[in-house]
């Protein structure tokens, strides 16, 4: 059986606004575990006073941060090195691409 | 249904301690983690090493797999025997961490469907409503790939959602469905695109949850892009390059006449402001140049070359060829 859906996605980006109880439901964790990460510096709110509003980026920063956890064992330290390692992985990759075309 | 060799899958022996299948799981989970390597396979070798580690890991759930035998070969046609469980129970074994969706058919006759009884609740948020139980569906994550072009002006994709559902009998049972999505102007890769209900449907009176798909950006011959950045290859002739002039440009975003200043380099880059990705603050865009000779077959070719020649004092390999 299928059936036709529309559907508009909205971007989580830099200037998306979410309060910590989006996020949560986001990356399907407890407040409690968001703030674990938030001490460990993974993310950051755009506002850290009452009430908190986090960037779209921090939904995939923290899920890539519990699936390292998960599947490697790391702890948060660990899993925030890793994230930022890849970010910078990334970003080298993206750039070696453009250099390598000419 | 196809046997699957769990211990050639974490390449360790029959015999293999405990803490040994546990190092070679993690190195091999490092490897192919999703987050981590650029393989082509890595999701499915990823998977694979997910579940051959879950039936290893577990003593019990070893025990039951091992007396299946050492006979059979990875890929070959298997039928569980009847009753091949019998003495085991796999009650509290462990489907908590791994995502039970992603194990095979083998893995599930074998040890059945973790999902449905353990897998979601603990994960996802969920509220009482009264008495009667409302969950909140599981949000659904996926990759979408799209040109760069599509990020300029927005697009419509369909996608095909593969999904479980509960049947009238309390089954699972798989169900297609097909979106329509509209994609917003202005994304980029890594980044996430958030479909509000297009997740997996709640329980009882509970909101379904959401669909993430993360973007990624089709290969392109000429375009490449870093955050909001775009980056151009602009391929000039050499009199081009030293003369100057305009020079009609094809960018994700349509023509542009660019005027290039006389002597550009090869490797210089042109920037176009607010012609990046579209945003609150837009990107910018880099016309990077990139000289291109043409070759000599002719004899008036080679002759144009000559002259070129004689006209210049010029020796790329001295200090000016450099500047």
């Amino acid at each position: 059986m299928s059936s036709e859906i529309e559907s508009t996605a909205v971007i989580l980006d830099e200037n998306s606004q979410l309060t910590l109880r989006e996020l949560c439901i986001a990356c399907a964790l407890s407040a409690e575990q968001v703030m674990a990460l938030m001490e460990e510096g993974v993310i950051e709110p755009h506002r850290a006073t009452d009430p908190m509003k986090f960037s779209g980026v921090c939904v995939r920063r923290v899920r890539r941060v519990v699936h390292l956890e998960r599947d490697l064992g790391v702890n948060h330290a660990g899993a925030a090195l890793a994230l930022e390692l890849l970010e910078e992985i990334e970003q080298l990759r993206a750039r070696i691409r453009r250099l390598e075309r000419r | 249904m196809e046997y699957r060799d769990y211990y050639q899958i974490l390449g360790v022996e029959r015999s293999a301690a405990q803490d040994e299948i546990k190092r070679a799981y993690r190195k091999l989970a490092r490897k192919y983690h999703p987050d981590v390597s650029k393989e082509d396979d890595a999701e499915d070798r990823f998977k694979e090493v997910n579940e051959a580690y879950e039936v290893l890991k577990d003593p019990e759930k070893r025990a039951a797999y091992d007396q299946l035998g050492k006979n059979w070969n990875s890929g070959q046609d298997f039928n569980p025997p009847p009753d091949w469980d019998q003495g085991f129970e796999f009650h509290g074994g462990g489907y908590t961490e791994a995502d039970p969706e992603a194990f095979s058919d083998f893995f599930e006759s074998l040890f059945g469907r973790g999902g449905f009884t353990q897998g979601g609740f603990n994960r996802e948020g969920f509220q009482r409503g009264g008495q009667q139980f409302h969950g909140q569906g599981q949000n659904t994550h996926a990759r979408i790939a799209i040109d760069i072009e599509d990020s300029y002006a927005g697009s419509k994709r369909q996608i095909t959602l593969k999904h479980s559902e509960l049947g009238p009998d309390g089954r699972p049972v798989l169900k297609e469905r097909k979106l329509n999505v509209t994609i917003p102007k202005g994304v980029t890769e890594g980044q996430q695109i958030r479909l509000a209900g297009q997740g997996e449907p709640g329980m009882g009176e509970g909101k379904a949850g959401d669909l993430f798909l993360e973007i990624v950006f089709n290969a392109h011959p000429r375009y490449s892009v870093e955050g909001k950045t775009v980056y151009l290859d602009l391929p000039v002739a050499p009199w081009e390059a030293a003369l100057g002039g305009k020079v009609e440009v094809q960018t994700p975003d349509g023509a542009v006449n660019l005027t290039l200043p006389a002597n550009s380099k090869s490797g210089g880059k042109l920037r176009l402001k607010g012609r990046g990705l579209p945003a609150k603050e837009p990107g910018d865009l880099y016309v990077v140049l990139d000289i291109v000779t043409p070759a000599a077959n002719t004899d008036a070719e080679r002759a144009a070359y000559g002259e070129f020649r004689d006209a210049f004092t010029f020796d790329p390999r001295g200090s000016a060829g450099r500047a």
